[in-house]
């Protein structure tokens, strides 16, 4: 196009050529309106993502970086600590952390928090990854419907920190033994749960809570004991050395394990809404329960050393309580010093025999127990001090039936009870060996050893006497008397000529028999042959005779 | 006084690039600048327009920047994000009140101005207003300069960012306000460079 050669109007000339870039410029508008959206996104994803602020108290605030430190749940980042400051009193440390949004439902009144660091226990080894990215703060929703944004820190970790299924349960004991948190709990020597609080209660028993996870915690019954099974067990028995352990992590950090216990035997405090007794060992919590302890007391006239508190007490042979006391006391009349042995026995134990007991009295008062007692007395139920072993020395009660004890007074009336004791067998023995020694030593024994050297002298000449004269007369006899055997076995040889002569004389001898014996035959039948001299004979034998006789 | 005579009205236009007053008559079709070749226009075109809208968009950008974290910084006294208010403040607090000041200036204080003075300077001239238009062109001219210093916080995030890196000492890292700033920045650049000053002698009757 070309120049107009006259000066144009000011619209006329750039009219076409702008109207047909109108959109372009209008694309500017663009720019406000992504600016508009990115910072609208920006807010929205911020207002979304704004959660909860809280703040959680920690005595310490080790390692805790403003911005670093994650708060986790379940291992899953759910917000990071946005200020760390000092509470008013300078006493603890204030974190603030920012939660996500979802996060905030998890934050209930009892919601627990503590700082995550690394730690090496006897039974586990956790939070090693914190070694290298720094700690953080671990995070247990609670069950409490009241939210919070306020919280306490725990300054020890829970030991269950993502709440498995499973069932909590006290366990009560006089002591908890080597138990320490995380320690395992054991059914059957599997691990079934963990130990995951310990509590001193206020009147100093101790309360221990342990885990038991699903679905093992069917296996906790009402009749279920629990035992510490801390440790090794070593048992010498009559089947040999028998050692025992649940697991080598329970020799160190301490475990507890549960079994059924005694089915008929329940317990009225064992019930299933999670109150248990921890027993010592094994066998104390197998063992049927006990019921009330009762007292006794006994008076020894003997020392009694190697009886320790503690020590046994058996009822013919059944372990039924235990010392609990040694003390000397003296007696004003004869001025000397008995030993009072107090004892607590537990009826229970007794079995068939409590159950004869339960029987007659019905409840196991004092009363009942006392004429029971009383009946067992008469019979000739007697405590005597008996070493359990030679090796130790130690002794133990025992409370068997000596019908040939003297009689014995028993006084229903008195508490504790009195039982009649004798002295003990081990210190009878001791006496008669004494007495046996004191004989042997009253023996004169040089004299017997004198009198014994002058007889064994004697025996000696009596014998080489022997040897000289007598000897050589006893071979001379022995020579003679051989010839004289010799001649009288030739003798008697079958070959001999007496033999022969003889065995000929009894011949001629048979002979002359059966003569002799036929002519008596003969006379037998005719008697007058001796008159008149012998028949002819026609016939011999019977049929002659059996004629002759006719003939008459 | 006589007043001024435009230059419509002596049939001259005038070239933005380099500053050569042509004659209108002398343009040929394609409307370039017989020196520099670069587009010429009596006015240009849509210029409050687009002014107006990368005006919008630095103060919507404005927002974002301040109220999200320019810096991290880590290091033994602790980590901290910080913004660019929360900065200035901490200065002023620590005693540090020259750089709280200087941070003030380049990045409050310049970019509120600018708003202020494109914003002032659009809304006269659509009012066709006569008042103090030599005042306001050199308000123009400065709003124009200091273009270029409201970057200062900008190069201040990305100096420390690569100068404070000793690990475990203490790192420095930029975060998304600082990108913002630089767009509020670049915005506001592009809305003083898209007005047209010529505007501002304009008046329409």
């Amino acid at each position: 196009m070309s120049a107009a050669p006259t000066p144009p109007s000011e619209e006329e000339l750039p009219t076409p050529a702008v109207r047909s870039r109108t959109w372009i410029p209008r694309l500017v508008w663009v720019v406000p309106i992504a600016a508009a959206v990115i910072g609208i996104s920006l807010l929205i994803k911020n207002w979304e993502n704004e959660g909860p602020r809280i703040t959680i108290s920690f005595l310490t605030g080790e390692g805790v970086q403003v911005g670093k430190t994650l708060v986790k749940y379940r291992d899953v980042t759910v917000g990071h600590v946005s200020a760390v400051g000092l509470s008013a009193d300078h006493q603890t440390v204030l974190v603030s952390a920012d939660l996500s949004k979802d996060a905030a439902s998890l934050l209930k009144a009892d919601t627990q928090f503590w700082i995550v660091r690394p730690r090496i226990g006897v039974g586990s080894v956790s939070g090693l990854d914190t070694l290298l990215s720094g700690v953080y703060i671990g995070m247990k929703t609670g069950a409490a419907t009241l939210h919070e944004r306020q919280f306490v820190g725990l300054e020890n970790p829970p030991a269950l920190s993502h709440g498995p299924r499973g069932r909590e349960l006290q366990l009560h004991a006089a002591r908890a033994g080597s138990l320490a948190i995380g320690a395992p709990v054991y059914f059957r020597q599997f691990q079934v749960g963990r130990v995951i609080d310990e509590n001193l209660l206020s009147d100093g028993s101790t309360r221990v809570t342990v885990f038991v996870e699903a679905p093992y915690d069917g296996f906790v019954k009402p009749v279920t004991r629990f035992w510490n099974a801390s440790g090794i067990n070593v048992k010498l028995g009559a089947d040999g050395l028998n050692v025992q352990t649940e697991s080598l992590a329970a020799v160190l950090a301490g475990g507890v394990a549960f079994d059924d216990g005694p089915t008929d035997a329940v317990s009225a405090a064992d019930d299933i809404q999670g109150d248990f007794t921890l027993y010592k060992n094994e066998t104390d919590a197998m063992a049927p329960p006990d019921g009330e302890p009762h007292y006794v007391r006994m008076h020894f006239a003997q020392a009694l050393r190697g009886l320790d508190v503690g020590a046994p007490v058996e009822f013919v042979g059944v372990n039924i309580g235990s010392v609990v006391a040694v003390d000397l006391g003296y007696e004003r009349q004869d001025k000397s010093f008995p030993v009072i042995v107090t004892a607590k026995v537990y009826p229970r134990r007794m079995g068939q025999a409590y159950a004869v007991l339960a029987a007659q009295g019905k409840t196991e008062s004092e009363e009942t127990l006392a004429a029971f007692v009383g009946t067992l007395v008469k019979r000739g139920l007697r405590a005597l001090p008996r070493s359990g072993s030679l090796l130790t020395g130690k002794l133990y009660i025992a409370l068997d039936f000596l019908p040939a004890s003297p009689r014995a007074d028993f006084d229903a009336s008195i508490r504790p009870l009195e039982l009649p004791t004798v002295n003990g067998t081990f210190q009878e023995l001791e006496a008669n060996i004494g007495r046996l020694v004191k004989k042997v030593n009253d023996l004169p024994l040089e004299q017997i050893v004198a009198d014994l050297h002058t007889d064994l002298k004697d025996l000696h000449e009596t014998l080489s006497e022997l040897h000289v004269r007598t000897l050589p007369n006893a071979e001379d006899t022995l020579s003679a008397l051989h010839r004289t055997l010799d001649s009288a076995d030739r003798t008697l040889d079958v070959e001999s000529p007496l033999q022969r002569g003889l065995a000929e004389t009894l011949l001629e001898s048979r002979g002359t028999l059966q003569a002799v014996r036929e002519l008596a035959d003969y006379l037998d039948r005719h008697p007058d042959a001796l008159l008149r001299g012998r028949r002819p004979q026609k016939m011999p034998g019977q049929p002659a005779a059996a004629s002759s006789e006719a003939n008459p | 006084m006589t007043p001024l005579r435009q230059s419509h009205e002596l049939g001259l236009v005038l070239c933005r690039t380099c500053g050569l007053a042509v004659s209108r008559a002398a343009l040929k079709a394609d409307l370039r600048c017989p020196r520099c070749k670069s587009r010429i226009e009596h006015r240009t075109p849509f210029s409050t327009e687009m002014t107006l809208a990368f005006l919008i968009a630095g103060i919507t950008l404005y927002i974002p920047a301040n109220l999200l974290p320019v810096m991290h910084t880590s290091g033994l006294p602790g980590d901290a994000d910080s913004t660019i208010l929360g900065g200035i403040f901490e200065f002023w607090q620590s005693g540090d009140w020259d750089i709280a000041l200087l941070i003030f200036i380049a990045s409050v204080a310049v970019p509120f101005t600018k708003f202020i003075a494109i914003g002032l300077l659009l809304f006269t001239v659509r009012k066709n207003s006569r008042w103090q238009q030599h005042q306001r062109t050199v308000l123009y001219r400065i709003v124009e300069f200091i273009g270029y210093w409201s970057m200062l916080d900008v190069i201040v995030v990305a100096l420390t960012s690569a100068l404070l890196q000793f690990q475990l000492l203490g790192t420095a890292e930029p975060r998304a306000g600082i990108a913002f700033f630089c767009a509020v920045v670049v915005v506001t650049m592009l809305s003083a460079l898209s007005f047209d000053p010529r505007l501002i002698w304009d008046r329409r009757t």
